[in-house]
């Protein structure tokens, strides 16, 4: 048995090894769609941050830096599936095939967006990054990777300091998003809130993440500012608290007709919950954001939510037929599930702005090796102009703003299986 | 507690004298500016101490484990916020089976009692595997030295839940009869928060009675004055110390259960915070005294929910429940400058 056994895995390794090699040789015939010609040499040393060589045969090698393990990796863990969706589709990128790195980016602990930066950059064969989930942990991991020319694409970063060039958190040169700014998703919540919910008071919780303070303070704002109504409290609580009745006892004493927190998993569930027990918030309507839009929620406190009429902001997933016909078919295929959140087409499109730049700036040489010049290749992708992507046309704005999806406001419905789905009811996407 | 004039004035006591005075005022003009605001009714002050209470009873049971551990061993044990979680996990599988087979509901007493047995056996029996492997052959080195194996046992038991029962966190089924209010004594309570609180006065009063009218309690405490004639007493100090470790693992598990009574979810990562508040309590209440933990308990819980807004509510603070922790700490930070051995400790002579 066990002789039987060795010889098998002696056959699969030369099996292996034979592939190897006759991928090498078909690899190396020059490729028809290899990118503009230049001497290769003389354009990376004219770039501040080099080139990424790949030698011909080789993949390209790129990163997700997206968070993939704990409560919140149902957001990450979907966008990952887009980004391999788009690996699929798009097949060979300047005669490359390309590897995807995950790597995990976390979301609750802004350190842990660092850390993984400081992994990245310590491996010099990755062309570009895609991430990070959450805000918070982006602020700390671009430094990291501009200092080393390394270009990053959010999914699903929203808050608005990291494209606001006055904040300490702007994200710089090499960042870039393909989510919506949230200075976009607090005006829709708060447009929904006074027109179709027709609230005059609300409060808001945030847990002091980049993403929830701004997208409830721009809630704040506009409630106050565009519909003359009344903000009662702004709370906030930590990461990784359970015990939320002290503050939901504050914010119900002067019974708010809307609570907003743009949260994310466990604590969005937990307030839900426990805003149950308090009778001050008993005929409140409860709005929750992107932050806490999947699988997590939907498990932790989904029957109770539905049975509440509870309210989420986010994108507005009707991204045509594309999109329901080729992408979801294949992100099943892939992640053998639904969607698990709501950036999945995001990081479609963030991975296939990448490969574009690629095949525009890359160079090469007479062996075939692929040059890919990193300040060039920044360069071009946040000049993306009228891409016509999953999610929409794109156009970068000069401060890496390239979003274009509207926002919608769902609710917890069940679909046709009998499952609980987030279902639109609300969208900014005017009819037409 | 006497208090008279300094002989001399010098300067350590003249700057405590002046801190004492800076923070009676801090907390007067806090509370006054928040209760003249009339921010809150009364109710709404009455259920925020309520919820301290239900919250602080749950701190004090896990702070017992700490204290009696401490009592006995003069250490910290730092696994015990892992062994309230390994309970609350293991039990998680039985709740899940009652709900789905609607046991739950069909008849809570008796399934919440298996639930407790559950989880309070599985933390005992954490506990005493932990005092055997990690603890009993540290017994003589060093006092930094269980210390450490403490962090590193905690780190071992929740990673090995971790990769065991997985990363994500369970939502434990909710029990009808414990849904609503309770009208007690015409204080409208909520009934998961009657039951913390019951749990823990029947749980208290039966340890009060062991470590004081049994046997084995008479022999904890020798073994607590001095372990070395307790053994020449005939005392079988490691079965008593065992005995110890178990008394703290059940406690652990039912604190491990109320918990996730009242918060309907439980994951690998539970015990962490818990386990330092509860540890803070322990501090607060005079480490080693066993009225101390219940009473610390309940003294953090309180101020954690009723803190925040009461000191900086009236001042227009933004959203002053962010900064729960630092208040809670700050005051144990005071409370230890002023009495360095906690609310009920009493000082130890030569140690």
């Amino acid at each position: 048995m066990q002789r039987l056994f060795r010889l098998s895995a002696l056959l699969a390794a030369l099996l292996l090894i034979l592939a190897a090699c006759s991928s090498n040789t078909g690899g190396s015939s020059p490729s028809g769609s290899a990118a503009s010609s230049g001497d290769p040499t003389a354009v990376c040393a004219a770039d501040k941050f080099g080139c990424v060589k790949v030698a011909s045969g080789d993949k390209i090698e790129i990163a997700t830096a997206l968070t993939i393990t704990g409560s919140t990796s149902s957001l990450g863990l979907d966008s990952v599936t887009g980004v391999q969706v788009a690996i699929k589709d798009r097949g060979q990128v300047a005669g490359h095939d390309v590897d995807l790195k995950s790597t995990d980016a976390g979301c609750s602990n802004a350190q842990d967006g660092q850390t993984d930066a400081q992994s990245l950059v310590a491996d010099p064969q990755i062309v570009a990054v895609i991430g990070t989930s959450c805000s918070r942990t982006a602020v700390p991991a671009m430094p990291v990777l501009a200092a080393q020319g390394y270009l990053m694409i959010s999914p699903s970063n929203t808050a608005p300091s990291l494209t606001d060039p006055s904040s300490k958190d702007f994200g710089g040169p090499f960042y870039m998003r393909t989510a919506y700014n949230d200075k976009v998703q607090g005006a829709a919540v708060a447009k929904f809130a006074c027109e179709v919910l027709t609230v005059k008071t609300a409060a808001t919780i945030h847990d002091g993440s980049p993403y929830a303070q701004q997208l409830q303070q721009v809630f704040a704002d506009q409630f106050k500012s565009q519909c003359g109504g009344t903000i009662t409290a702004q709370e906030a609580i930590h990461v990784g608290d359970k015990d939320f009745h002290p503050v939901l006892t504050t914010i119900g004493a002067a019974k708010p007709e809307a609570l907003f927190f743009p949260i994310f998993d466990p604590e969005a569930p937990l307030i839900v919950q426990q805003s149950r027990d308090i009778p001050g918030l008993a005929n409140t309507k409860l709005i929750s954001a992107d932050g806490a839009k999947d699988d997590t929620f939907i498990s932790s406190a989904g029957p109770l939510a539905q049975s509440l009429g509870m309210y989420f902001s986010g994108p507005d997933l009707n991204f045509g037929s594309t999109y329901t016909d080729k992408f979801l078919p294949e992100y099943k295929q892939i992640a053998g599930k639904d969607p698990t959140s709501v950036y999945h087409a995001h990081a479609y499109d963030a991975a296939n702005i990448i490969f574009d730049a690629i095949e525009h700036v890359g160079l090469k040489d007479s062996s075939g090796t692929l040059y890919i010049p990193r300040t060039a290749l920044k360069d071009y992708a946040r000049g993306v102009k009228d891409y016509k992507g999953l999610t929409g046309t794109l156009t970068c704005d000069p401060n890496g703003d390239c979003g274009a999806s509207f926002v919608s406001i769902a609710q917890l419905k069940p679909d046709a299986s009998g499952k609980l789905a987030f279902q639109q009811v609300y969208t900014t996407r005017s009819a037409s | 507690m006497r208090f008279r004039l300094p002989q001399r004035f010098n300067l350590v006591s003249t700057i405590l004298w002046g801190l004492r005075i800076v923070v009676a005022v801090l907390v007067l003009a806090g509370s006054w500016a928040t209760l003249s605001s009339g921010k809150l009714t009364p109710d709404a002050w009455r259920e925020l101490i309520v919820f301290g209470i239900a919250q602080g009873s749950v701190y004090g049971l896990i702070a017992l484990g700490y204290t009696l551990v401490y009592g006995v061993l003069f250490m910290i044990n730092f696994a015990h916020g892992d062994v309230f979680m390994t309970g609350a996990m293991t039990a998680f599988f039985v709740a899940r089976n009652f709900g789905e087979s609607g046991f739950i509901n069909a008849n809570p007493i008796v399934a919440l009692l298996i639930i407790f047995a559950v989880s309070m056996l599985t933390s005992m029996l954490v506990a005493i595997v932990l005092e055997r492997i990690a603890y009993r052959p540290l017994r003589r080195a060093p006092r930094l030295v269980p210390l450490i194996t403490a962090i590193g046992a905690s780190l071992f038991i929740s990673n090995s839940i971790r990769g065991i029962y997985g990363e994500q966190s369970q939502s434990y089924p909710s029990v009808t009869a414990l849904q609503g209010r309770l009208d007690l004594f015409g204080i409208p309570i909520l009934k998961t928060q009657a039951l913390v609180i019951a749990s823990a006065i029947v749980l208290m009063i039966a340890l009060v009675y062991f470590v004081e009218r049994t046997r084995t309690g008479r022999a904890m405490r020798a073994v607590s004055e001095d372990k070395d004639v307790a053994a020449l007493m005939g005392i079988n100090v490691d079965r008593i110390i065992v005995t110890t470790f178990a008394v703290g693992g059940l406690l652990a598990g039912a604190a491990g259960v109320l918990y996730a009574l009242v918060f309907n979810e439980v994951d690998w990562f539970m015990g962490f915070l818990p386990g330092i508040k509860a540890f803070t309590a322990a501090v607060l209440g005079g480490i080693g005294n066993i009225a101390g933990a219940m009473v610390g308990g309940l003294t953090l819980g309180v101020l954690e929910s009723v803190g925040p807004f009461l000191l900086l509510g009236g001042a227009n603070v933004p959203s002053p429940n962010q900064l729960r922790d630092v208040i809670a700490f700050t005051v144990l930070v005071l409370v230890l400058i002023f009495r360095p051995n906690g609310i009920l400790g009493r000082s130890e002579p030569g140690r």
